[in-house]
């Protein structure tokens, strides 16, 4: 039901874990439809330098969080602010139809994240 | 790679012997029971031979047997059927909100269409009681259908109970006994049932194929249209090659019966401790009263797919009742039933043990839940620790 490219980030994800002392974090989903992701941000001069994920979800969630997060970081907050959901699922080679509104959330996440950071500043 | 099957509630390999009585009608007996002919005949004869097995099995009489196309056609023809029959002012329709979907949603496809249904809810163990039942029960119920043993957990319902209940208000009892045959012993005859569905799939027959069992002397509509086959209440050309094969599965599950549920058990015993040792484990169901083979777990702070994902990598296949899997929004409607949140029911993990299974793939097993329970609780923002 996955394609290769869903599975290889669902296997090894990247980024993967809680960041210390982050720049801004964004929280999406819940568990009534049973994915909840967390994006953490590190930003410097505008750009993002680090950015890390938690994710509970099935495997487009899992996914779709790793993909976002290599395609983010480097961006500068406008750029990533430009990646929609749509992007990480393009990205990804396309999802099951069922996954592409419950699922695949990160840049929802990484928006909320992004908010957080400059609401801080 | 190593591939462990433990989802026997959701199909069987069909055994061998099952497969070779088959055969023949799926080659050179190709009759049609119907036809006067030696090719009918030879057919027909096959056909009384698998319907008698099974009555035998079950025991109640040949009659009493219609073949289906499985466990979802035996369910949608007892309980539309039944309401098609009922005398005027009888419209009302009793079930349990665990029930498999063939029943669940047959009911309120009737109850869209003008009956009383009520859904009867359930404890902790998903299990409904006969006073529930007794009380459910008014001067226009026809039919309470309440399933022997639950798909997703296992809890066995007190049937029996139910079915006596049923018998002393002169309603019909109709029971869903798909997961049931091979595990649970039964004696139409004498036990309180007027209708029983089950399906050969489930007991290491092939699919396509199921039974409805009708008591003598109730009254049953047909709800398809054709020819005269069984009694008219499922007209088509009978499916020879699963009728056959059917007969000769259900022979085998319930001779075995006895020793496959003490493998079960033996197998089961090792399972649930080891995966509770896990750690933030729960077991959903009865704890006692529940089919032999049947293990559900939930693994907290983690989604279902997602381990059934790893596990299949792995080698092991299972199901889970993640909302995902159940092709939802929302998670299984029975372990939500039963009163687990939202979390809980995503982590679930269905194990239904089988024959073939061995003490060394329920080791395997083990470890491969507790290294996948890891990595996905190390990546879980709801788990902390």
């Amino acid at each position: 039901m996955y394609n290769e490219k869903v599975m290889e980030h669902f296997q090894n994800p990247r980024n993967v874990g809680e960041m210390v002392d982050p720049g801004g974090v964004g929280e999406v989903g819940n568990m009534r439809c049973g994915d909840i992701m967390k994006i953490f941000i590190k930003v410097e001069d505008n750009i993002i330098q680090d950015i890390k994920f938690l994710t509970f979800g099935c495997g487009a969630a899992i996914a779709s969080s790793s993909a976002l997060t290599e395609m983010v970081k480097g961006k500068t907050l406008d750029e990533a602010l430009l990646i929609t959901n749509k992007d990480v699922a393009e990205e990804l080679g396309g999802l099951p139809a069922p996954k592409l509104h419950c699922s695949n959330l990160a840049a929802d996440a990484l928006h909320k994240a992004i908010e957080d950071f400059r609401a801080k500043q | 790679m190593k591939r462990i099957y433990m989802d026997h509630g959701a199909t069987t390999p069909m055994r061998e012997e099952v497969l070779e009585a088959m055969l023949p009608f799926l080659g050179e007996k190709y009759g049609n029971p119907s036809s006067l002919h030696f090719f009918g005949r030879e057919s027909l004869k096959a056909l009384d031979v698998a319907r008698e097995k099974t009555a035998s099995c079950l025991g109640c009489a040949p009659e009493e047997i219609l073949f289906t196309s499985g466990g979802t056609e035996a369910n949608n023809l007892a309980i539309i059927g039944v309401a098609k029959g009922s005398p005027p002012g009888k419209n009302h329709i009793i079930t349990s909100a665990v029930e498999h979907h063939a029943v669940l949603d047959t009911v309120k496809f009737l109850g869209k269409s003008g009956y009383d249904i009520t859904i009867l809810p359930v404890d902790e163990y998903g299990m409904v009681s006969p006073q529930q039942v007794e009380d459910a029960i008014t001067e226009q119920t026809i039919l309470v259908s309440i399933m022997t043993a639950n798909n997703e957990v296992g809890t066995i319902m007190p049937f029996e109970e139910i079915g006596g209940v049923c018998r002393e208000k002169g309603v019909y009892f109709h029971t869903d006994a798909v997961q049931a045959i091979g595990h649970i012993h039964f004696n139409l005859q004498s036990q309180p049932i007027d209708f029983l569905s089950l399906s050969a799939h489930k007991f290491y027959g092939p699919k396509g194929v199921g039974v409805l069992y009708q008591r003598r002397k109730t009254k049953l509509e047909q709800i398809c249209y054709g020819g005269g086959q069984e009694r008219k209440l499922r007209p088509g050309t009978e499916n020879m090659p699963g009728i056959v094969g059917l007969g000769k599965a259900i022979e085998l599950a319930v001779a075995n019966m006895p020793a496959n549920r003490e493998k079960l058990l033996r197998l089961r015993d090792q399972l649930i401790p080891g995966l509770l040792r896990i750690g933030d484990v729960r077991l959903n169901g009865h704890p006692e009263k529940r089919l032999p083979g049947n293990i559900n777990v939930s693994v907290l702070f983690v989604e279902g797919e997602s381990l059934l994902l790893h596990l299949d990598l792995k080698g092991i296949a299972l199901s889970s009742g993640s909302a995902c899997t159940a092709g939802s929004l929302d998670p299984s409607h029975v372990l939500l039933a039963m009163g687990l949140d939202h979390q809980t029911a995503q982590g679930s993990l269905r194990f239904t043990l089988g024959r073939d299974n061995t003490p060394e793939d329920i080791d395997y097993t083990l470890e491969a839940v507790r290294e996948t329970a890891h990595n996905l609780r190390a990546m879980s923002p709801i788990y902390r620790k």
